[in-house]
């Protein structure tokens, strides 16, 4: 076997896998698709986020917020390795609420949360209308309140992928496009054969982070991997002077100064061409309630991608026990859980070849589907 | 023809939407308004006219010998659309068409917006008449004050009466290039040289095409046109490694020519090689649309009615291929007649308007692939040679730093570029960078520009505010996705 | 760097005579010219500094699609000048970097 490992996939999950693994010293070659290709990652909202993660199930909010602390020492790797700079900010989060019933659904959810044994603290507070205006000036009036936490954050999410791609490559690790995944063949006695439109790839290990391509792929490893696309559309905007630092959950202001309004979810199939603008007038509506500066802003593109859905929205992580060495890694928050993925999971199967232990809840086998 | 003003005062459904008051939009409109048809024509000019005839309502530059007979063909196709009964609003952006009916059935639904006001319209039938743009021109020094487009200065001519102040050079490639110095000339301007920048290469297609071109409307217009400029320029032919050189404006223009490497002093550079499809509009359409070798540009893909990958949508003009302002009239016509079919509305015998249409076509399309030819523009010029040349201007991404991720990530197509290197993501929505890109990607993979692709594109078409955006339509589940929860 | 053709070669119809201000300095354009041909025709080599480097930038295509003749007229900001029909009174600046936010609506 000449690679160690063949990580599936290139985007924020694949390509954080494969970075920690080329980092840890292991030959990897990461198998990626060309370019039109359903690529969630070019489409992510970027947010760092902790708050109301986890709330059903308490190792997702434990595995986020070991991500959300190890942002940081993630940040700084990349910009002593590439010099990119992944525009970090965790400077807080806020979930605005535009009514009385949405912040008490939130706060109660919450308090819920923590009541349960095994719900694992993080800190929040809960604003009220004056406190918002006090902490952002530029709040509408049809906010009334708001969850804010200081673990929250969000960070450039392709300057991140770009990051990812340049150390692999430049540090003994392959990327290679235009390299969709035909098949895969476990050979006897361990390893893999992995064989793609650029032809094979042997490896000791590999890595299942196609995304929405897992399901598929899984089947010839044994791995479940019940996702289902979740089309989200986002608006970009022009470039402004900075106005707001902290990332809302539906808007932020990158650090090229463009706003990113969110967000949508529907379940619409595969197309992520169109753009419906019924949802991107809701949106722009929703968001001039919350900032009523950003009417007058322009609206130079939108996005439209589909976000990897497991059943119960929480990330799937599994090993395959027919076929040792094939895993699979499945999330719809590729920039959150990105220092995980890099500074944890990868060591972990670089170093004693198991996914860490906190991710067996995150098995497939909670969904109780028979094995195909 | 009925003005209108403000949005509000559009109609809720028309049988025919119009985009782009061009010589094809124009034509379509009249023709389509004469046998019976609400329509609408919408552009987001300030006048009737697109770029060819731009300012025809409305131009200061009275004196018709300054503008040539050529231009002023457009003020009977003004006159003949102003006379009709279509609706007509200027300075109102189309950002959004989509298919409405049930299989089998036309009907669009458009978003249109109009100084700060957004209204929807529903029509049967779409014809997009967007017209062309300038290839990009990518040298070093081209996003500097003083350096715009031939066209921009034609532009500046008809619709307000200007002529570059100082000395000007005009560089590229194409008969274009002639007519607009001669008309800067003619208007007082100090053009201190031509610069051919071209290299035709494969003399063969050119002689191949060549005795057609003799025979065609193009050929009389387009000696006496050279033979006038060989007289009243300094033209240099066979220009390569332009730059444009200047502090903080055009200052210089720098060259090789023969070998021996020259700069000429001056304070505006006009530069053309050619023009090309817009085609983002109908690529967020979802129409589809392929490469043409002989026009080195994206086209639209349409059948012989102009009809798109979409039923009921044409794009008739110069944005479905170039071929000129006549015969864009022309297929506006047969977009329009093909619309009114759709619509069941044509009567009497339409034999005759077919077969006259289809003539008029054949006669502005003779010599087209001869001027294909020499409009071609040298691949030096659109393969940036040096890696400091501004690729993308809105995010002033290099032809340097293009090649360098190429090769780094092996990196496909100019979709994934974008994702690492944000070119295409400024307001211009990829219009002047994305044939560069093709070609550099194209050029550096040793791939064809097909292979490679092109941005996808999706709307708002231009950009909008996000309170007009705001103002379009919602639907229940519209509501449903985003409020969640 | 522009200016009108010699009124006798143009042999036009008189244009009523507009005033506005440019970065604070008066000038004066003609009914029909656009803000972006208007500054031209006054002299004004850069309309606008790039959001990304700072570069000085004028209008390069004068049709819709460059985006570099981008202004404040009237206080709102990234106003495509080629297409805006210039008006008595406007008080128009040049766009230097990133759109300002604190704006009036656009009418």
């Amino acid at each position: 076997m000449d690679q160690d490992f063949c990580v599936i996939g290139g985007g924020l999950v694949g390509a954080a896998v494969a970075f920690g693994l080329v980092r840890a010293g292991k030959r990897v070659t990461v198998l990626d698709e060309g370019d039109i290709a359903f690529r969630a990652s070019r489409a992510n909202f970027a947010l760092i986020w902790v708050q109301s993660k986890g709330l059903a199930l308490p190792p997702y909010a434990v595995w986020t917020q070991t991500s959300a602390r190890r942002w940081k020492e993630l940040s700084d790797v990349l910009l002593r390795e590439t010099e990119i700079d992944v525009g970090l900010n965790q400077n807080g989060g806020f979930t605005l609420c535009l009514s009385d019933a949405e912040v008490l659904k939130r706060t109660s959810k919450l308090e819920k949360f923590f009541a349960s044994p095994g719900g694992f603290v993080f800190p929040y507070e809960v604003l009220d209308q004056a406190e918002v205006r006090r902490r952002l000036p530029d709040v509408g009036d049809s906010v009334v309140g708001a969850i804010y936490s200081p673990l929250d954050g969000h960070a450039n999410a392709l300057k991140l992928l770009r990051a990812f791609h340049l150390y692999i490559v430049r540090n003994g690790g392959r990327y290679l496009p235009a390299a969709a995944v035909e098949k895969i063949v476990p050979k006897n006695g361990g390893g893999f054969s992995v064989f793609s439109q650029r032809g094979e790839v042997q490896a000791q290990n590999i890595v299942l982070a196609a995304g929405l391509g897992n399901k598929a792929l899984g089947q010839f490893v044994d791995l479940n991997c019940p996702v289902r696309p979740s089309k989200g559309q986002i608006i970009v905007t022009e470039k402004t002077e900075p106005f707001l630092d902290n990332a809302m959950v539906t808007i932020r202001q990158t650090d090229e100064g463009g706003v990113m309004i969110g967000d949508s979810q529907e379940e619409k199939g595969f197309d992520t061409q169109v753009v419906d603008p019924r949802i991107l007038s809701v949106m722009a509506e929703r968001a001039v309630g919350m900032f009523p500066r950003l009417a007058g802003l322009n609206v130079v593109r939108t996005w439209s991608a589909l976000r990897v859905m497991s059943p119960d929205t929480f990330p799937i992580y599994d090993e395959s026990s027919s076929a040792p060495g094939a895993f699979s890694t499945m999330c719809h928050s590729g920039v959150t859980l990105a220092a995980a993925h890099a500074l944890e999971l990868a060591p972990a199967l670089a170093g004693d070849g198991k996914l860490p232990q906190l991710l067996s809840a995150f098995s497939a086998e909670r969904f109780n589907v028979p094995k195909n | 023809m009925r003005t209108l003003g403000t949005c509000d005062e559009i109609g809720a459904l028309y049988d025919l939407l119009v985009i782009g008051a061009g010589p094809a939009g124009m034509s379509a409109a009249t023709r389509a308004s004469k046998s019976g048809a609400t329509v609408l024509l919408a552009d987001e000019n300030p006048g009737l006219g697109g770029q060819i005839y731009r300012g025809i309502t409305s131009t200061p530059v009275q004196n018709r010998d300054l503008l040539g007979e050529s231009y002023w063909k457009g003020a009977g196709i003004a006159e003949a659309f102003t006379a009709s009964s279509s609706d007509y609003i200027a300075r109102c952006t189309v950002w959004s068409v989509e298919r409405a009916g049930k299989e089998g059935q036309d009907s669009f639904i458009a978003n249109l917006t109009s100084k700060g006001r957004t209204v929807t319209v529903e029509a049967k039938q779409v014809i997009l008449a967007t017209g062309a743009l300038e290839r990009p021109f990518a040298v070093p020094g081209w996003t500097l004050p003083g350096v715009m487009t031939a066209g921009a200065a034609q532009i500046a001519m008809k619709s307000s009466g200007l002529v570059p102040a100082g000395p000007t050079v005009v560089a590229g490639s194409g008969p274009l290039l002639y007519l607009v110095a001669t008309q800067l000339k003619a208007a007082g301007a100090n053009i201190v040289a031509i610069l051919e920048t071209g290299a035709l290469r494969d003399i063969a297609r050119g002689l191949r095409h060549l005795p057609e071109f003799l025979t065609s409307p193009y050929f009389g217009y387009g000696l006496r046109l050279l033979m006038k400029a060989q007289r009243d320029f300094s033209i240099m032919r066979g220009v390569s490694d332009l730059r444009i050189e200047g502090e903080d404006r055009a200052s210089a223009v720098r060259f090789s020519i023969k070998g021996r490497e020259r700069s000429i002093k001056c304070d505006t550079v006009l530069l053309h090689h050619g023009v090309i499809p817009n085609i983002n509009m109908a690529n967020a359409l979802g129409c589809a649309q392929h490469w043409s070798q002989e026009q080195q540009a994206w086209l639209p893909t349409v059948d012989e009615n102009f009809q798109s990958t979409i039923p009921g949508l044409a794009i008739a003009g110069d944005g479905s291929a170039i071929a000129g302002a006549d015969s864009a009239a022309v297929k506006g016509a047969i977009a329009a007649v093909a619309a009114l079919d759709r619509l069941g509305m044509r009567s009497g015998d339409t034999n005759v308007e077919d077969a006259r249409l289809r003539r008029d076509l054949a006669r502005y399309s003779r010599g087209r692939a001869f001027l294909d030819y020499i409009y071609s523009p040298s691949r030096d010029y659109v393969v940036p040679r040096h890696d400091d040349t501004i690729v993308c201007r809105c995010e002033e991404v290099t032809a340097g730093q293009i090649r360098q991720t190429i090769r780094e990530l092996d990196v496909r197509g100019p979709n994934q570029l974008k994702a690492y290197l944000r070119c295409g993501m400024g307001p211009c929505q990829g219009r002047l960078c994305g044939p560069t890109v093709t070609a550099v990607m194209a050029d550096a993979r040793g791939e064809s520009p097909e292979t490679i692709g092109h941005y996808r594109n999706r709307i708002p078409v231009k950009p909008i505010t996000v309170g007009e955006l705001a103002q379009s339509p919602q639907s229940e589940s519209a509501i449903k996705a985003v409020v969640r929860g | 760097m522009y200016r009108r053709i010699d009124e006798k070669l143009l042999q036009s119809h008189q244009t009523p005579v507009l005033s506005y201000t440019f970065d604070g300095r008066a000038m004066t354009g003609m009914l029909g010219e656009t803000v972006a041909a208007s500054l031209l025709r006054n002299g004004v080599v850069a309309t606008r500094t790039t959001p990304v480097s700072g570069a000085p930038r004028a209008p390069y295509c004068m049709m819709g699609v460059c985006f570099e003749c981008l202004v404040v007229i009237d206080g709102i900001g990234n106003r495509q000048g080629c297409l805006t029909p210039l008006e008595d009174g406007m008080t128009i600046e040049s766009q230097r970097g990133k759109r300002r936010l604190v704006e009036a609506v656009r009418k």
